[in-house]
């Protein structure tokens, strides 16, 4: 499929795909915590590299990364990114331990298992509605640079196509103590799967 | 930022007269390239994504591989009156940023984009003066055509000029 060719119809359908798969993700989540969340309706962007950066601002705003590969019928990549003051309350919230200037191995690996745990339904959900094959990689962390971390899936995506495409779902908690994104991030190929799966006609 | 300050985002590039600042921020995999006119202090900077044009299925952008971004941004300084043979190289960049348990290929472009960078400079005869390459953290990049001086910034490892 040619990424430019990519109109309304699509975009209707990946934003509620990406509906249906966060909210999987963020009631995993608010079943955790034990608190209610709200997430946004999903936004589907298509963005050329060099604008990639500013997703969350400034490029080199500090945040939480959890990475997931997917392969099987489709090739994609999830982040689940929080910034620092809700990955330090989620810590807090489900360790009981106040977290340092930096946050230890401990910490980092309860993070990615919160991440794996919303990865999962969201993927999960996704595989179930399109009847595609889907399996998930462990989780990666990362806390670094905003820009750094997301050339990560850039690169990825960058042998197939000079554009990439994010489907983003922003959450937060009722409070705001808790804020995120979830990026579900195909690569050009597996649009065609996706959509074909969901019946939807493709021209061009 | 002043007015003199030149944003580099992926796959892209500039080049600049002296007195200015050639900046990316939050290189991760990808490799910044720098090229400096020692005479004329004219400069250039491009922010590779990938090693080699002909291994990727879609080459249109030059400015995304280390070959073609490499040639690209030495006719723009050439155009702008760089001299060739004054022309020498720092690099920065090339990070893991997820390390993982999965053996995943995406996850070694870091340091492939490393080694392809410095394989095109040296082919080309492009001295390598410095670098700052690998690990597992971002790096925000600013080169100062005035001094020559490369000043790689970090989150919790360091601040340097290289």
């Amino acid at each position: 499929m040619n990424i430019n060719k990519i109109n309304e119809t699509y975009i209707d359908v990946l934003k509620e795909l990406g509906n249906i798969g966060s909210g999987n993700a963020i009631t995993a989540l608010a079943s955790m915590i034990g608190k209610k969340i709200d997430m946004k309706i999903p936004t589907v962007r298509l963005m050329e590299f060099n604008e990639v950066q500013d997703i969350f601002g400034l490029a080199d705003t500090i945040i939480v990364g959890i990475y997931f590969d997917l392969e099987g019928s489709v090739n994609c990549n999830i982040l689940f990114s929080l910034d620092i003051e809700s990955a330090s309350y989620l810590i807090q919230y489900l360790m009981g331990v106040n977290v340092g200037d930096e946050f230890t191995e401990i910490e980092k690996s309860a993070l990615e298992e919160i991440g794996n745990i919303m990865a999962g339904s969201y993927v999960s959900s996704l595989s179930t509605l399109t009847n595609l094959d889907m399996k998930i990689s462990p989780p990666a962390i990362s806390i670094d640079m905003a820009g750094a971390i997301l050339s990560v899936p850039a690169i990825k995506f960058s042998e197939l196509s000079d554009k990439i495409l994010f489907i983003e779902t922003e959450f937060f908690e009722g409070n705001k103590l808790i804020k995120g994104d979830f990026f579900l991030i195909p690569d050009i190929e597996s649009f065609d799967k996706i959509l074909n799966a969901l019946g939807v006609e493709l021209d061009g | 930022m002043d007015n003199f300050t030149f944003r580099v985002g992926m796959a892209d590039a500039r080049v600049a007269k002296c007195p200015s600042k050639l900046v990316t921020v939050g290189l991760g995999s990808c490799v910044g390239v720098v090229l400096y006119d020692k005479m004329s202090k004219i400069s250039g900077l491009v922010h590779i994504m990938l090693p080699y044009s002909n291994q990727s299925k879609n080459n249109s952008n030059k400015l995304k591989f280390a070959d073609t971004g490499i040639t690209a941004l030495i006719e723009m300084m050439l155009d702008l009156g760089a001299d060739r043979k004054y022309i020498i190289s720092k690099i920065a960049g090339g990070a893991q940023m997820f390390a993982t348990k999965a053996n995943l290929d995406i996850m070694n472009i870091g340091a492939r984009n490393v080694i392809a960078t410095k394989e095109v400079l040296s082919s080309l005869n492009i001295p390598l003066v410095s670098e700052d390459t690998g690990g597992n953290y971002g790096r925000t990049i600013e080169f100062d055509c005035e001094s020559g001086k490369l000043l790689i910034k970090t989150i919790g490892h360091g601040v340097k000029f290289i």
